[in-house]
């Protein structure tokens, strides 16, 4: 039988890679923009929409990023009003471990799988930073290696509120006056390094049990969280069956070690497409999406999260920077996530890229931030996405575009039919709740 | 005199405690987004000013210090921001008021979403700031250790002075809430390809907010929400809540139980906030002596009520917020025969005029960077 992929939506990132100045570009704010999106995958018969985290604006010697678009809605609250004008789209946020707390994160995350009938997902991340918890009561008190610690406890106590309800605890019944079947419906009590709470939680059993979890875990920590039980799917960042089909089939023996079911941990790349009639078309169009997405200024200052120095004076057009990284030094650029552990390896092998291309500044920022993983013509980029698919490359994709709120259109226009002709992606929806999407079962609970 | 504002507090399945018992109640709905919408359709049909969605962070109870152990009464409830955002987009004219619990969450999370439900509903948002502490709230989070408060130490001056500084602390956190709102001016948005910038880095403003309990750098992720300023409103009892309306709130709930308690209520609040709203809990089905509640009860025909209510507006108040004790049958009396015998007496509006929930109360537009 063939394999399902699975769809995600991502919309709206505020960096680089969402062009601000395209004509066709729309509000990154206005909920007509998230109404679109998500209106347009649920057309595509997609799984899940999907937004990222925000909880600080970014700086660069210490003034506030001006070249981006930045400006974003609480992702909860949006979530929450999407799920009037979509039916069957999972809602996924992403959500930090450190700067919420289990009892107020779980119980909107509950009321989110009620209002949208069992349709809630979430992205647990971590952060440490001390830029970002200057907007907070906490501060930037987590330690690095903590994060872990901090993730997985905060995973177990909010299941534990969730599985503070069971199905059956309201009765609500008329006659005899009897709302609960039991008075200590929603009691919990957790004790551990991070948390230790107690008392009854608000929010009855939701429609999926659990909301799904989702993670993203490369290192070795989180492969093993993702396998015993951690989340339902786990982000890769794995684009060629080269690479992917090892980590693939690594989660899926890792689950079968903690005695999971074939299956019960997804993976999921993200990825971006370009498209065009002929391939000749989609490669060009992907050179001028790229060169608007990084601009001479745009390159420099991708090149300061590895350098981490003011690269200013560095001419775009010219070769990279003849210095070496300062890693050590007072951060550049804060409040974004870094992707690059070591910045000498990194820069040695820009360097070898850069020789063997004759790239300048820019060409090689283009090379490495401008990456798109699917170009080509729809017919190119269904088979492509298929076999990957099909060969234990991952479960399915997390689809963004490089426009909003549009991005999508000419995906759902063009590419979906293509997969749903290959049998590959649904024509309509089945079931009615976020697990059902991704057939994953609907934990039972243990309360009562 | 000034056109007269009704609010309805939404709640459960009512104010009365046996409300789910009624023949027309839903309890098994409580949890659904039907129901809600339900109830928001109902009371914009109404022309209502706004609705208010009550919340607690700790389950109902009906001892108020302390969870029980009933199985009689309605328990559980939802968050009620994402409530407010899951009806906005159903609705269109109401304003929609969500309470928030000010004293163990984030204001920078709070602000952000209140402002993301003005976006959503276009203009119509507003937050009700409940300080908390109570029943064992504190356990939920493990982060603050309070004394327990009950009925007998609840005079202790080291009690009235914890309860004192839930209030402070509270007034800080709107004073956040607020500034963090304030904190992107309307044109900070210039997508100027020419110079590659997405904004002006100069129209967005950090709060620098340092206070007892936080700090907050600020700016918000979320740019400035569409009525800038969504509503701020705050229940009160008595002094201190009083003093945190005054310094924090554009419209105050309170409790008065006859006419001189209403005035003295005036007399004392003068003015601050301007907006004062008398709470009334509304019972068409006629009296229940066994029920009690925090505000006046009243019981009769729709005329009958009308009379109070415009009582009420004659000695000053701006508004009305109606409790209805049986959910959805109370509200529906609300809408087909109450709002209209106000309108009869020329007291109320026969259509929706005003698109924003600020300008509908009258509060002043205020201009970016008011509040630096």
């Amino acid at each position: 039988m063939t394999k399902q992929i699975i769809l995600g939506h991502y919309l709206g990132g505020l960096n680089h890679q969402t062009l601000w100045s395209d004509p066709a570009a729309g509000s990154q704010i206005d909920f007509a923009s998230f109404k679109h999106a998500a209106q347009t995958a649920e057309r595509g018969k997609f799984d899940f929409f999907f937004l990222a985290e925000g909880l600080v604006l970014r700086e660069r010697q210490g003034q506030i990023f001006d070249q981006d678009v930045i400006g974003r809605p609480d992702t909860l609250t949006v979530l929450a009003a999407l799920a009037e004008v979509t039916e069957h789209l999972g809602l996924v946020a992403t959500l930090n471990a450190t700067f919420n707390e289990p009892y107020e994160l779980a119980r909107q995350l509950a009321t989110l799988d009620h209002l949208s009938g069992g349709r809630a997902g979430w992205n647990i991340v971590t952060s440490s930073d001390a830029f970002t918890g200057r907007n907070f009561r906490r501060g930037g008190f987590l330690a690095r290696e903590d994060r872990y610690v901090r993730a997985q406890e905060f995973l177990t106590v909010a299941r534990q509120l969730w599985d503070s309800w069971s199905a059956g605890d309201i009765t609500a019944d008329k006659e005899s006056g009897r709302f609960l079947s039991r008075p200590d419906a929603g009691e919990f009590a957790f004790s551990g390094k991070q948390f230790d709470v107690s008392g009854r939680f608000t929010v009855p059993r939701s429609p999926q049990g659990q909301p799904v979890i989702l993670q993203a875990g490369v290192s070795s920590e989180g492969r093993e969280f993702a396998a015993g039980g951690g989340p339902d799917a786990i982000f890769s960042p794995y684009h060629t069956l080269a690479e992917a089909q090892p980590f693939y089939r690594e989660i899926q023996q890792r689950a079968a070690a903690h005695g999971k079911p074939p299956g019960s941990v997804k993976v999921l790349p993200g990825a971006a497409f370009v498209l065009a009639d002929t391939e000749t078309e989609a490669i060009e169009r992907h050179r001028e999406i790229a060169h608007a997405q990084i601009t001479g200024r745009g390159a420099q200052i991708l090149l300061e999260t590895v350098w981490n120095r003011d690269l200013s004076g560095y001419d775009p057009d010219g070769p990279l920077p003849d210095v070496d990284p300062d890693p050590d030094g007072p951060p550049i650029i804060q409040g974004r996530a870094r992707i690059h552990q070591n910045p000498a390896d990194t820069i040695a092998q820009w360097r070898s890229i850069a020789e063997e291309n004759k790239y300048s500044l820019r060409e090689l920022a283009i090379h490495v931030f401008g990456h798109v993983e699917f170009v080509g013509t729809p017919t190119q980029i269904a088979d492509r996405l298929h076999d990957f698919v099909q060969n234990e490359g991952s479960d399915g994709f997390i689809i963004g575009s490089h426009l909003t709120p549009t991005g999508l259109d000419e995906f759902v226009d063009r590419v979906v039919p293509l997969l749903q002709e290959r049998g590959s992606l649904r024509t309509d929806y089945e079931g009615t709740t976020l697990r059902d999407n991704l057939g994953l079962s609907t934990p039972v609970g243990s309360a009562g | 005199m000034t056109q007269l504002h009704l609010a309805v507090a939404l709640d459960g399945a009512g104010w009365h405690p046996d409300a789910w018992r009624d023949p027309a109640a839903r309890p098994q709905d409580l949890f659904t987004a039907g129901y809600w919408k339900g109830l928001v359709a109902e009371a914009e049909r109404g022309l209502i000013d706004f609705v208010t969605i009550d919340d607690s962070l700790t389950i109902q109870s009906a001892d108020h210090f302390a969870p029980d152990d009933r199985v009689d009464q309605v328990r559980g409830r939802l968050d009620a921001t994402l409530i407010a955002a899951r009806v906005a987009p159903a609705s269109a004219h109401i304003g929609i008021v969500p309470t928030v619990t000010a004293t163990h969450t984030e204001p920078f999370h709070v602000s952000t979403a209140i402002a993301t439900l003005d976006y959503v509903s276009t203009g119509r948002a507003g937050v009700q700031i409940r300080v908390g502490g109570l029943g064992g709230e504190t356990a939920l989070f493990g982060r603050r250790e309070f004394p327990a408060i009950s009925l007998d130490n609840l005079q202790d001056p080291a009690i009235q002075q914890l309860i004192a500084e839930r209030f402070d602390e509270a007034a800080d956190f709107v004073e956040v809430v607020r500034r963090l709102w304030d904190s992107w001016d309307d044109d900070a948005e210039i997508r100027d390809a020419a110079t590659g910038r997405f904004i002006d880095r100069e129209k967005l403003h950090y709060i620098d907010f340092e206070g007892r309990w936080f700090s907050v750098r600020g700016p918000s992720i979320t740019p400035r929400p569409p009525q800038g300023q969504p509503v701020v409103t705050a229940l009160g009892h008595g002094t201190v809540p009083y003093q945190l309306a005054a310094r924090a709130a554009d419209v105050l709930f309170v409790t008065p139980h006859d006419p001189a308690g209403a005035r003295d209520i005036l007399a004392e609040v003068d003015g601050r906030p301007s907006l004062v709203f008398a709470d009334l809990i509304v019972l068409f089905g006629g009296h229940d002596p066994a029920f009690f509640s925090d505000a006046k009860i009243v019981a009769g025909t729709a005329g009958q009520i009308a009379d109070q209510i415009e009582e009420l507006h004659q000695l000053g108040y701006a508004g009305v917020r109606l409790r209805p004790g049986v959910l959805p049958t109370d509200l529906t009396a609300i809408t087909d025969q109450l709002v209209p015998e106000l309108q009869r007496r020329g007291l109320f509006r026969t259509s929706y005029a005003e698109s924003t929930l600020r300008e509908r109360l009258g509060l002043a537009p205020l201009t970016t960077g008011a509040l630096r």
